[in-house]
């Protein structure tokens, strides 16, 4: 009850953007229920106009664009939201690990972290895929590695405040042990700024992935994805249409929602007014 | 004064261990392939032979360690090897590109930062407006945006519809002035709103923070008008966080080309390193990688120092 009435406090930016994040995960849970055509399949000429049998027309090999739009939601948000898991279990519980124990292990961590985030995420990433190929599988694992150094700084950061505190001084005199530490004293503590962060990654993620799609270097094809639903159909902006850039708008639409989300609770757990 | 020296130091050594590390690194990325990369490029069907030729061709039957010195020794004096895709040599290849991203990205640099600055104060001095509220909402707009969607907005917008620019930046190596200028127009435009809604926020932010000081609040209350207290008294001590943002976006910008010259069919290094990751031509991708990477090094660095350099605890250090 009270979750809905802070829901009904939020400001209206908030609030769209919780809409517009619930109206995605549908479309993504139920999309062989809303598309009309197959994922792949081809239905007619390429770059038929939109009529009412091809909703938003077709696109360069002929399959239904509006098809592919609701699958490219289940694809390109199905993997930008496990790479984000996958970057927080991994960063998350290496900077928590590297607080709670210091010295040596903290120092190790934080060079390899401070190596790795020298180099450009882009370029990195390129240089990897070219030379493990552009699969999926790769695809996932190398941005979750790369952004889990962004995770690796942040929850250092947050977790070195708490494990100063006296009670989780008083839980290692207990003689607990790391599991411990980390997942009752630590992580309840440093929730707030993580889920926070959470989102951000989430978008920033979702919007490497669309480039690298984008850059022909992402998700492969016949797979339906945002990022090169744009590429391949970008001839058709030279001829005023505007079909190619509904990809891109679906994309802007959910980041800026989950930006205005995170702004939100961010201004909420501060709790300050801005001056 | 020794203080500062020492820290400008240890940013600078700092730096070229990054720079070091970086190289190794990239390097190394050619033998994390699980097995044999030669076998794995060329496939299957390949003969015995040919992998073993591919191999020498690479280098990859001489101890990584003597292939690593190699290397960077090439690279000091300007060899950056050959390309496998169409056997060039990589300096060849990457000669006027470079030349046309540095361009882009320097024009790019050269319209956004003065914009950033001043539309971050006037919001900072504004604040709470609807003038800092449109501001606000447009960058967090513009931040969330992929930056081939503003690219193909402004496209659609003005070569589409208005006709006033070309859509494909292409450039002939004997391109006039004129010709570059009007073609990097759109490309310029892209970046340049995709780093001015980050410069600007981040602006606003340190001056607002600094706004909220005592001395602040003294000058407020001696009663000096708000731009005075905004240019003579809180801009002097927000030039540090100011000087970092600005570095840290430029070397944003060096990266953000990539995407850029795609859209735009610009002639950069961008595309050559996309265009050769397709091709798995792995030299240059090496080559490409290795050139951002230092410049955005360099960049990082840079900022670090001097945001160290204009910090005014710093430079008069107490006793």
């Amino acid at each position: 009850m009270s979750l809905l009435k802070e829901l009904a406090r939020a400001p209206l930016s908030a609030k769209f953007g919780i809409l517009v994040i619930v109206v995605y995960i549908l479309v993504a849970l139920f999309a062989p229920a809303l598309a009309p055509y197959g994922e792949t399949e081809v239905v007619g000429e390429g770059f038929a106009p939109w009529s009412g049998q091809f909703l938003l027309g077709t696109d360069n090999l002929g399959r239904d664009m509006f098809s592919r739009l609701v699958y490219g939601a289940r694809n390109t948000l199905g993997i930008a939201f496990l790479t984000t898991v996958l970057a927080f279990l991994l960063g998350g519980f290496c900077g928590l690990i590297a607080a709670i124990k210091g010295g040596g292990v903290d120092q190790g961590l934080s060079r390899v972290v401070d190596i790795l985030m020298a180099i450009p995420q882009l370029i990195f990433a390129l240089l990897i895929l070219s030379v493990v190929g552009t699969t999926a599988t790769s695809l996932v694992l190398v941005i979750a590695l790369l952004d889990a150094t962004r995770v690796f700084r942040l929850s250092r950061a947050v977790a070195m405040n708490v494990v100063v505190q006296d009670f989780v001084e008083a839980a290692r005199l207990r003689g607990e042990g790391l599991w411990w530490l980390v997942t009752r004293e630590v992580l309840p503590n440093a929730a707030a700024p993580l889920i926070a962060e959470f989102g951000l990654r989430f978008c920033f993620v979702f919007l490497f992935i669309s480039a690298l799609s984008f850059l022909g270097l992402g998700i492969q094809p016949p797979t339906a994805d945002w990022g090169g639903m744009v590429r391949d159909n970008a001839v058709l902006i030279t001829f005023g249409d505007i079909s190619p850039l509904l990809p891109a708008l679906a994309v802007a639409l959910i980041t800026v929602s989950v930006n205005f989300v995170v702004d939100w609770m961010l201004h909420k757990s501060s709790g300050l007014k801005e001056c | 004064m020794n203080s500062i020296f020492k820290l400008l130091l240890q940013r600078l050594a700092l730096g070229l261990l990054s720079l070091f590390a970086v190289s190794v690194i990239i390097f190394l990325a050619v033998g994390m392939l699980p097995g044999d990369i030669a076998q794995a490029m060329l496939g299957q069907s390949a003969t015995a032979e040919t992998v073993a030729a591919f191999r020498a061709q690479l280098g990859l039957d001489v101890p990584p360690l003597t292939r690593f010195v190699q290397w960077i020794w090439q690279l000091l004096q300007g060899d950056l090897g050959v390309s496998l895709a169409n056997q060039r040599p990589i300096a060849e290849l990457i000669g006027t590109r470079l030349g046309n991203t540095l361009s882009l990205a320097a024009l790019a640099a050269l319209v956004s930062v003065p914009l950033a600055l001043v539309l971050g104060m006037l919001a900072a001095l504004y604040r709470n407006s609807w003038f800092d509220r449109l501001l606000n909402t447009s960058a967090l707009s513009a931040v969330s945006f992929p930056e081939f969607f503003v690219a193909y907005l402004l496209i659609l917008l003005f070569s589409v519809k208005l006709g006033w620019f070309p859509s494909i930046s292409n450039l002939a190596p004997d391109a006039s002035f004129g010709t570059v200028l009007e073609r990097s127009v759109l490309p310029v435009a892209t970046l340049s709103l995709v780093v001015i809604a980050q410069m600007m926020r981040m602006t606003r932010a340190s001056l607002i923070n600094l706004l909220a000081s005592p001395y602040i609040e003294m000058a407020r209350l001696k009663g000096i008008s708000q731009s005075r207290i905004i240019f003579r008294h809180a801009l002097p001590n927000a030039l540090a966080p100011i000087v970092n943002v600005v570095a840290l976006n430029l070397a944003y910008l060096v990266v953000g080309v990539v995407v850029v010259e795609v859209v735009f069919v610009y002639p950069g290094l961008g595309q050559l390193l996309v265009d050769s990751v397709a091709k798995r031509d792995i030299p240059v991708v090496q080559a490409c990688s290795l050139i951002f990477a230092a410049t955005y090094i360099l960049l990082n660095t840079t900022a670090d120092v001097l945001s160290i350099a204009s910090n005014p605890r710093l430079m008069h250090p107490k006793g």
